[in-house]
């Protein structure tokens, strides 16, 4: 397996608040893997550096084996944890403007997407339910040939069914070479897609293990071992 | 979702007795075509991934075999499929006889009542 992103001694601090403390991890391709942790443990701190949203500290962060930079970014799609998009605009107004920004963005498997839900192009996001926003960024977001996504929290705020639609996507969407990197405290919802998961608290990366590895090893749900290492 | 997986035990060993099952019971014959592993997982909600790994587990066991560019099937070795089927049986008929001498029954009332139960059925 090739080596997808690589963070060595990674620090992020916000004034005297550490947000990240010397982490270390490797993310291989062709694999989901689920970045877990209480709020505020750093989950999107890291996935905002690994976007170049915020810079860290100090620590070294490694694409493709390339340093962060403009190519990097070719090769990442992102799905904030907020919307993003223009209240003004129409879906067709969305999808022009990833399709002008990301050489890698598929318009017809969008348009396919947004059909099968029954969204229409001329349909205004200040209109849509939280909901329908979220799965209409998902879709722009998973419609790229990328080869990480980051989504950070995917499924927060969004009914089961929805959930389940949102899950579908992803999975109906993954391409076997890329990597999904996806943080979320619903654990329960997400463990069976998961391939790893990454623990994190207080900005240290306490566990990293291929999923069915845990659940041998503990003979328990990820969601349940989540559950005792963060125990309040 | 049709597919009932529990969280606590590596999915990839449910995905395994539920093919296997459905292997045994004919759902899938001998000599059908599996669908393609990207049809399964999300007919399971489940990873590809995870897939791949429990299809290539039953191929271990001579229960699938790849066709290189055909894709996959299920065995035509009817035998075989009988073996494992008798195994699991086996293994079903531990787990409920270790459950009732817990219960605390001697083997001789386990099997009257089996007899019993079996009789009733079929009137």
């Amino acid at each position: 397996m090739n080596q997808l992103v690589t963070c060595k001694n990674l620090t992020k601090r916000y004034g005297s608040k550490l947000a990240l403390d010397n982490v270390s991890l490797s993310l291989e391709s062709g694999k989901i893997i689920g970045l877990l942790g209480p709020n505020g443990s750093g989950k999107t701190t890291l996935i905002k550096i690994l976007n170049q949203l915020t810079s860290p500290t100090s620590g070294e962060v490694l694409v493709a084996g390339n340093p962060l930079c403009v190519q990097t970014k070719s090769l990442i799609s992102y799905l904030p944890d907020r919307m993003y998009l223009g209240n003004w605009m129409q879906v067709s107004d969305a999808i022009n403007f990833f399709s002008d920004f990301y050489t890698d963005f598929d318009r017809s498997r969008a348009q396919d997407m947004l059909a099968k839900l029954n969204i229409r192009l001329s349909d205004t996001i200040r209109a849509m339910s939280k909901g329908t926003k979220e799965k209409l960024q998902l879709i722009l977001v998973m419609s790229r040939r990328a080869a990480l996504y980051c989504l950070d929290e995917p499924i927060a705020g969004v009914d089961p069914a929805a959930r389940d639609y949102i899950l579908s996507t992803i999975l109906n969407n993954y391409d076997p070479d890329a990597s999904i990197l996806i943080s979320t405290h619903l654990i329960s919802d997400v463990e069976n897609i998961l391939d790893e998961v990454i623990f994190i608290r207080n900005g240290s990366v306490v566990l990293q293990s291929a999923v069915d590895d845990l659940r041998i090893q503990k003979g328990k749900s990820v969601d349940h071992v989540f559950r005792e290492v963060f125990k309040c | 979702m049709t597919w009932k997986l529990t969280s606590d035990r590596p999915i990839y060993i449910q995905l395994v007795e539920k093919l296997q099952f459905d292997i045994i019971t004919g759902i899938y014959r001998p000599g059908e075509k599996l669908p393609s592993v990207r049809d399964l997982a999300s007919e399971a909600s489940v990873n590809p991934n995870t897939m791949q790994k429990a299809l290539a587990e039953l191929e271990r066991g001579g229960l699938v075999y790849t066709q290189r560019t055909a894709g996959r099937f299920v065995t035509d070795d009817q035998a075989l499929i009988r073996h494992i089927s008798m195994e699991l049986a086996a293994s079903h008929i531990r787990e409920f006889i270790s459950t009732m001498r817990q219960f605390g029954m001697s083997d001789h009332e386990i099997l009257n009542l089996i007899e019993e139960i079996m009789k009733e059925e079929i009137k």
